[in-house]
C-alpha cells in the first residue's frame, strides 16, 4: 500500500527525519514506537502532508502514486487519514457539515455523485455507535467545546465516516483514560480488513495491548532502527528505550 | 508553512470585483454642483408639495454651516461636492405594468447580478421595489400588500399618495440637523423606498429593495422610511452591487424605522458595493446614517448586516430603546480586503425602563484593509434595570490589515447591566490543514471556517439573502486559489 523509501525530512534547517524506509501492506497494523523527539509526528505529518516540513531526500509510494507529489487534499481524498494528535477546533461550522463536505469532496475526486442527506444522516447514526459518540456531539462545532477524550473519539468517528485505506494514528492514546482507549481501539478494530493498513503511532505500549500491531518499529534519532513483532513493544515496555539510546550509542561508537 | 501570509494576501488580491459593468441607460441629469437652485429643481423634478421644499432649504441651509466628520478611523481624499450631479434619472419614465415593457439593458444588468426579476418574482414571493440612480422603475407584488393595507412604494411615490404620513415621519428619527451627511440627504434625496405596516398586520413576506447606483459621478442619495403600526410586523431586505468605477462614488442614504407599541421590525441589509481596485483605487464611499425608533412598550429593532463592499464605510445603525421594554439588536459581519476600510458598528440608546439591547459584531480583515468597530452603548437615568450584551470579534486573514474596536459605554443608571466581550484571532493554518486533510481544499476550508465564524449573525438572515450572504463571503475571501 505504501512504501517509504530513505525518506528525509527537515524543519527550518533541522534534520528530523535521516532515512525511514518501511513498507506497508494493506490488511496491516504498524505501530511506531520511539522516544519523545525521535521524530514519530513529524513522520505521520509528512505522510499527511504538512507543508512546515522540507523533504530533501528519499520517495514515498502510495498505491502506485507518488505521494510526494500530491497535495494535502489529495493525499485525503485518495484515502489516506491522519488522526491528529491535537485535533483542531472549527467554532461555528457543525461536525456532520464539515463530514459532508469532505465526504462529497472526497465523492467528487472519484467522480462519484455527492451523497443524499438521507444516507448521510443514517451513515451518521451508524458510524456514532461505533465510536460510543454521542449524537449530540455530531451536530457541534468541530472539535469545539470537547474534551480530551471526546477529541479522540471525534478522530475515530471521522475515520469511521470517511473510510480511509490508510489511517495514521498520531499519538491517539495520549490524554485518554482507560475506558477511552477501549473505546477508541474498538473503533479501529472494528474498521479493520484487508483492504485497509493502520499506522500507529504511539509513546506506549499500552494501546498495543487493545490494536495489536503485525509489526513494531522503533524510531530512534530519525531513524527505525528496530523492527519486530508485537514482543517487541513488550520488551520495550519492560526495559524503556534507554536500551535502545545504549544500543545506538554503542554502535556509534563501536 | 502551510498556508504562508504572503500566499492569503495573493489570493485575495487577485479576486476582482465580479460584479463590475456599466449599464447604458440615457440619463437625465442636472448640472453638477449644489446650491438652492438645484434642490428646487429636484424639488420640481418630483413634483413635491411646497412643505417639502421648505424641509429640504432647511436641510441644505443647515448643511452649509455643518463640518465634514473626521473622528472615523478612514482615510480619503475630500469629496468635491460641488463636481457631483445631484439628479439623474433613467429616461424612459413611463409607468410599467410587466417585465416585457422594462428596458432590457437593465433587465440584463440584473441577470449579470443573479438577481432577475423573473427569479425574483417566481421565489416565495419576495415583493421587490428597484431603485436604478434615482428613480423608482417597478414595483411589483403592490396590489396583494395593498390589499393587507400594508403600502410599500418609492419614496417620491409616497409624497404623492400619503403625504400626511411622510410629513410626519420624515427627519423623526434621523433630523436634518443630525449630522453632516444626513444634512446632505435631508436637502437633495431623489428617492428611496417607503413602507407602512397597518395596526395588527404581519407583513405576509419579506420586503426588498435592490440598490444599483449607475451613472456615472452620481452621488446617490437615498431615503428609507419603515413604520410598523402598533402589533405589526415586518422584515425588511436591503441587498446591493455597483458597477466598476474609476471615481469615487458617494452615497449617503439615510434609513428611518419607527416601531409603535408591540410591534417589530426587522432589518437586513447585504451590501456589496464596489470596493475599488486592488490597490485601493475607486470604489464607494458609503457615509450611511441608519436609525429606528422603538417608540412603543414591547417594540422591537433588529438590524442584521453583512458588509462586504465600498471602499470605505461610515455606517451605525442604531437603535433608539424609547418605549419600556423594548429591543434592539445588532447582528454584523464586516469584511475588508485590499484597502478598504470600515468604521462601522451601532449605538444602543437606553431610554425606557427594562431595555434590551444585544450586538454581535464580527469583523474580518484582510490584504491592508483596516476594520474598525465603533459602538456607542448608553444607558440614560431613567432607563432602570436596562441590560445590554456587546460581542465584538475581530478575524484577521494577514499580518498587514488591522481590526480596532472602539467600545463607548455611557451609564447614568445604577440599576444597569451592561457586558462587553472582545476576540481577536488569526485564521489558523491548522484550521486550513485539518480541513486540507479531510479532503478539503483551501479556498472551501477558508469558506467553511469564515462561514463558521459569523454563523451568529448569518443566521439571523432570512433564509434567501443567508445563501447569498455566504456566497459574497466566499466571493471576497476564498478567492481564486491555487
Amino acid at each position: 500500500m505504501i512504501s517509504i523509501q530513505n525518506l528525509h525530512a527537515e524543519i527550518n534547517g533541522k534534520a528530523i527525519l535521516k532515512g525511514i524506509d518501511l513498507e506497508v501492506k494493506a490488511g496491516e497494523v504498524h505501530a511506531i514506537m520511539g522516544p519523545n523527539g525521535s521524530g514519530k509526528s513529524t513522520l505521520a505529518s509528512v505522510l499527511a502532508g504538512r507543508e512546515d516540513y522540507d523533504i530533501t531526500k528519499g520517495s514515498v509510494t502510495y498505491l502506485e502514486k507518488d505521494l510526494l507529489e500530491m497535495s494535502t487534499e489529495d493525499r485525503a481524498r485518495e484515502g489516506i487519514f491522519l488522526a491528529f494528535q491535537y485535533p483542531v477546533e472549527i467554532p461555528g461550522v457543525s461536525n456532520v457539515n464539515f463530514l459532508k463536505t469532505a465526504i462529497n469532496e472526497i465523492r467528487e475526486h472519484k467522480g462519484m455523485e455527492a451523497l443524499s442527506a438521507k444516507d448521510f444522516l443514517a451513515m451518521v447514526r451508524e458510524k456514532s455507535k461505533l465510536v460510543e459518540l454521542d449524537a449530540k456531539l455530531a451536530n457541534r462545532a468541530v472539535n469545539h467545546g470537547f474534551s480530551g477524550g471526546e477529541k479522540k473519539r471525534n478522530e475515530i468517528f471521522q475515520m469511521a465516516m470517511l473510510t480511509p485505506s490508510l489511517s495514521i494514528l498520531d499519538e491517539t492514546d495520549s490524554g485518554l483514560d482507560i475506558d477511552a482507549l477501549r473505546v477508541v481501539a474498538n473503533g479501529v478494530n472494528k474498521l479493520k480488513s484487508e483492504n485497509n493498513a493502520f499506522i500507529v503511532v504511539t509513546h506506549y505500549q499500552r494501546l498495543l495491548d487493545y490494536i495489536v500491531p503485525d509489526f513494531v518499529h522503533v524510531l530512534y534519532n530519525g531513524k527505525i532502527v528496530k523492527s519486530g513483532t508485537k514482543e517487541l513493544a513488550l520488551e520495550l515496555e519492560e526495559k524503556g528505550y534507554d536500551w535502545i539510546k545504549a544500543e545506538q550509542g554503542e554502535s556509534i561508537t563501536a | 508553512m502551510a498556508y504562508q501570509g504572503d500566499e492569503i494576501l495573493d489570493e485575495i488580491t487577485n479576486q476582482d470585483y465580479k460584479y463590475g459593468f456599466v449599464t447604458d441607460i440615457e440619463s437625465d441629469k442636472a448640472p453638477k454642483g449644489l446650491n438652492e437652485d438645484i434642490i428646487r429643481l429636484i424639488s420640481a423634478k418630483k413634483n413635491e408639495p411646497e412643505w417639502l421644499l421648505e424641509w429640504r432649504l432647511k436641510a441644505f441651509k443647515l448643511w452649509q454651516g455643518m463640518e465634514e466628520p473626521s473622528w472615523a478611523h478612514v482615510n480619503y481624499p475630500k469629496v468635491d461636492f460641488q463636481s457631483i450631479h445631484y439628479y439623474a434619472a433613467p429616461k424612459p419614465k413611463k409607468q410599467l405594468n410587466s417585465l416585457d415593457e422594462v428596458d432590457p439593458e437593465l433587465l440584463k444588468t440584473f441577470e449579470k447580478l443573479g438577481i432577475s426579476l423573473e427569479e425574483q418574482k417566481r421565489l416565495t414571493g419576495v415583493a421587490v421595489d428597484i431603485v436604478l440612480d434615482s428613480v423608482s422603475v417597478k414595483t411589483t407584488f403592490k396590489e396583494k400588500l395593498a390589499e393587507l393595507g400594508i403600502i410599500f412604494c418609492s419614496f417620491s411615490e409616497a409624497v404623492q399618495e400619503h403625504p400626511e404620513l411622510v410629513k410626519k415621519y420624515i427627519g423623526s428619527v434621523v433630523p436634518q440637523s443630525d449630522n453632516f451627511y444626513a444634512a446632505l440627504n435631508s436637502a437633495v434625496f431623489t428617492d428611496g423606498s417607503f413602507c407602512y405596516i397597518p395596526k395588527g398586520t404581519r407583513c405576509p413576506m419579506e420586503l426588498s429593495t435592490y440598490f444599483r447606483i449607475n451613472e456615472a459621478n452620481t452621488g446617490q442619495f437615498e431615503r428609507t422610511l419603515v413604520i410598523a403600526d402598533k402589533g405589526s410586523y415586518v422584515s425588511y431586505l436591503e441587498g446591493c452591487t455597483a458597477p466598476m468605477r474609476d471615481e469615487n462614488q458617494l452615497h449617503a442614504a439615510v434609513v428611518e424605522l419607527v416601531a409603535l407599541e408591540d410591534a417589530e421590525i426587522k432589518y437586513s441589509t447585504v451590501q456589496n458595493w464596489y470596493p475599488g481596485d486592488k490597490d485601493g483605487k475607486g470604489g464607494i464611499y458609503n457615509f450611511v446614517t441608519k436609525r429606528g425608533i422603538c417608540a412603543g412598550d414591547r417594540s422591537k429593532i433588529s438590524w442584521t448586516q453583512v458588509e462586504t463592499g465600498s471602499a470605505v464605510t461610515w455606517k451605525y445603525p442604531s437603535c433608539i430603546l424609547k418605549g419600556d421594554y423594548s429591543v434592539g439588536e445588532f447582528y454584523s459581519v464586516a469584511v475588508t480586503n485590499n484597502h478598504q476600510q470600515a468604521d462601522t458598528g451601532t449605538k444602543m440608546i437606553h431610554l425606557g425602563k427594562n431595555t434590551n439591547s444585544t450586538i454581535i459584531s464580527k469583523g474580518i480583515s484582510a490584504g491592508y484593509s483596516n476594520n474598525s468597530y465603533r459602538g456607542l452603548v448608553k444607558v440614560n437615568k431613567n432607563a432602570t434595570n436596562a441590560r445590554n450584551f456587546s460581542q465584538c470579534d475581530s478575524l484577521l486573514m494577514t499580518d498587514t490589515c488591522g481590526a480596532h474596536t472602539f467600545p463607548y459605554i455611557e451609564v447614568d443608571n445604577k440599576s444597569a447591566r451592561v457586558e462587553h466581550e472582545a476576540t481577536t484571532s488569526k485564521i489558523g493554518e491548522d484550521q486550513i490543514f485539518y480541513c486540507n486533510q479531510r479532503g478539503i481544499d483551501t479556498e472551501k476550508a477558508i469558506g467553511l471556517i469564515v462561514n463558521g465564524y459569523c454563523k451568529e449573525v448569518l443566521n439571523k438572515l432570512p433564509m434567501e439573502f443567508a445563501v447569498e450572504a455566504q456566497k459574497l463571503l466566499a466571493i471576497s475571501l476564498e478567492g481564486s486559489v491555487g
